[in-house]
């Protein structure tokens, strides 16, 4: 891990121009990675994307429009405070960041974009990868199944107990791709457009599993729907899953966002973040 | 016309019409950006890995047509029947005829669908079905039995009054009269727009994977997502066509029948 971390670091500098691990480099102007001359969207700012609603616990603060749940420009949340660290690594003022809502399934489709990158718990696929570049990883994640309690589904103590029920989960997720290559239950799975309308289906008792990430299960149980629990967490595969930010295919600034991201794994930034939002998420049940 | 002109006439048609789509096929493959057209849209592999889920999916989607259909059918007659009520004292039952059509008119059929299909699950009452595709039936139904109710007055006011006026005067009652003079007549006319509105029926069984339920469209989008080609689309799309054309050509051959009857009982 540490090797495969230090080697993904100086790739990340070979991507900025092969500049020296000091930390303050990225405002130098006349460096690739200086603020100035960043490959933008919209010159002078950062254009950010993420889905509407913007869910916790990746994203906090008061909603205000045209954002619902909470605010990704709070700067609270997750995704949000990380997005902000970058930005901040990348020489932005806190001003210079503004978000723009973007589906979560066009955030990844192939072809040009409006944002210079999208922070919306996209996790790295090699599909993906061919029609948009990712940064390297800000959270390694973990999938888990939401059932609501009293069910019978909410006793499963393994994967080959899921089986049997109808699961859902939203459309072009790993997490839906986790349903049909690892569960592989009996029943045809529900496939929503959106997580919230699969969210809705379990409350309504439509489907008796959900399938999402830990961290968004630990949202899901503790405020969309009442009465619910985490069946368990699926075991980490062997590849590990995790989230990266998307950016359009080829462009340059990723090179950036990753030395910015470095900086902050070295600096303890990206934990101290991880540690105040994330800390409710402890672990699961595992199924195995 | 003579045979030599009627053969030449038909020459000339096929010659015509196959150096107009070879010309068309022509300018289109040779195209810029051809190459990535076909790529995206018409994968042979991707085609054949994704026709058996889909067809597998589209089953669904002729199960809820063919449901919604039996009850449409049923339910539009009888908002059309309550509609052109006579008296005075109907006009409650015509005012709530009218209120019905126009709302589910207005309504886009998504929004009936989404707010049945999550919103009367939600009310956890017993009783009410949980199911999807249940959901997503009766929504259609709604919104095409008000379309279809359109329909059937069409027919019903374009039969004559004297019609319904000479009935009555032979002692049919109102119902009589309706029954067996002005439906008959009134269904027969209208069967041509009857049946386009299946075809539109046809294509929005779809809209019902909104709500979960894996039909042919919801299996072709489940495909693109994973692969970001769109050839799943071009084939989902094929089954919907291949469904609706045949509709098409019998309402088209039924209108032409229609018209050469009529032509025969006015010369």
């Amino acid at each position: 891990m540490r090797r495969s971390l230090a080697l993904v670091f100086v790739l990340a500098l070979a991507g900025c121009g092969g500049s020296s691990s000091s930390s303050s480099q990225g405002t130098t102007s006349g460096h690739p990675c200086a603020q100035g001359s960043l490959p933008l969207v919209n010159a002078g700012q950062l254009t950010v994307g993420t889905d509407n609603p913007a869910f916790p616990p990746w994203f906090g603060g008061a909603p205000k429009s045209p954002w619902k749940v909470s605010n990704p420009a709070s700067g609270q949340g997750f995704e949000s405070a990380v997005a902000y660290a970058v930005a901040d690594k990348l020489g932005f003022v806190e001003s210079d960041v503004k978000w723009i809502v973007v589906p979560f399934n066009t955030s990844f489709a192939p072809g040009p974009k409006k944002f210079d990158f999208d922070i919306n718990e996209i996790s790295y696929t090699p599909a993906r990868a061919k029609v948009v570049d990712f940064s390297d990883s800000y959270y390694n994640v973990d999938q888990a199944v939401v059932a609501r309690r009293g069910t019978k589904i909410a006793t499963a103590q393994s994967t080959a107990d899921l089986q049997q029920y109808k699961l859902g989960a939203q459309i072009g997720t790993t997490s839906y791709t986790y349903i049909t290559e690892f569960i592989k239950p009996s029943k045809q799975p529900a496939v929503f457009d959106t997580n919230d309308a699969a969210v809705a289906a379990l409350k309504n008792g439509q489907i008796d599993g959900l399938v999402v990430d830990l961290p968004t299960a630990f949202y899901v149980t503790a405020a969309q729907v009442p009465n619910s629990k985490i069946v368990g967490q699926f075991p980490t595969s062997d590849a590990g899953e995790r989230f990266g930010m998307v950016f359009q295919k080829g462009n340059k600034l990723v090179g950036c966002v990753n030395h910015a991201l470095n900086q902050m794994k070295a600096d303890g930034t990206l934990q101290k973040i991880q540690d105040k939002w994330l800390a409710k998420v402890g672990g699961a049940p595992i199924l195995h | 016309m003579s045979g030599a002109e009627g053969r030449r006439g038909a020459l000339i048609a096929t010659l015509s019409t196959v150096v107009f789509f070879t010309a068309l096929a022509l300018l289109i493959t040779h195209a810029p950006g051809w190459p990535e057209v076909q790529k995206t849209f018409f994968d042979w592999g991707q085609f054949k890995d994704s026709l058996p889920d889909i067809a597998r999916a589209f089953l669904l989607n002729v199960k809820i047509f063919l449901i919604a259909e039996a009850f449409i059918l049923v339910l539009a007659l009888l908002l059309a029947v309550v509609r052109s009520l006579p008296g005075p004292a109907a006009l409650p039952l015509r005012i709530l005829g009218i209120a019905y059509a126009d709302f589910f008119r207005g309504v886009p059929t998504i929004l009936v669908i989404a707010m049945l299909g999550f919103g009367a699950p939600a009310l956890q009452l017993k009783g009410v079905p949980l199911s999807t595709t249940f959901w997503g039936i009766v929504a259609l139904v709604l919104v095409y039995t008000a379309y279809v109710s359109e329909v059937y007055r069409a027919g019903i006011e374009s039969v004559h009054p004297s019609q319904d006026a000479a009935a009555r005067s032979l002692g049919l009652t109102h119902w009589q009269s309706l029954r067996t003079v002005v439906l008959p007549q009134a269904v027969r006319r209208v069967i041509p727009p009857l049946l386009n509105d299946f075809i539109g029926l046809q294509k929005d069984t779809a809209l019902v994977g909104f709500l979960g339920s894996v039909e042919a469209f919801k299996q072709s989008q489940i495909d693109a997502a994973a692969t970001f080609n769109y050839t799943s689309y071009v084939a989902a799309a094929l089954l919907f066509v291949a469904l609706t054309v045949p509709l098409a050509r019998f309402t088209d051959w039924l209108v032409l029948r229609d018209r050469r009857r009529r032509q025969a009982a006015g010369s």
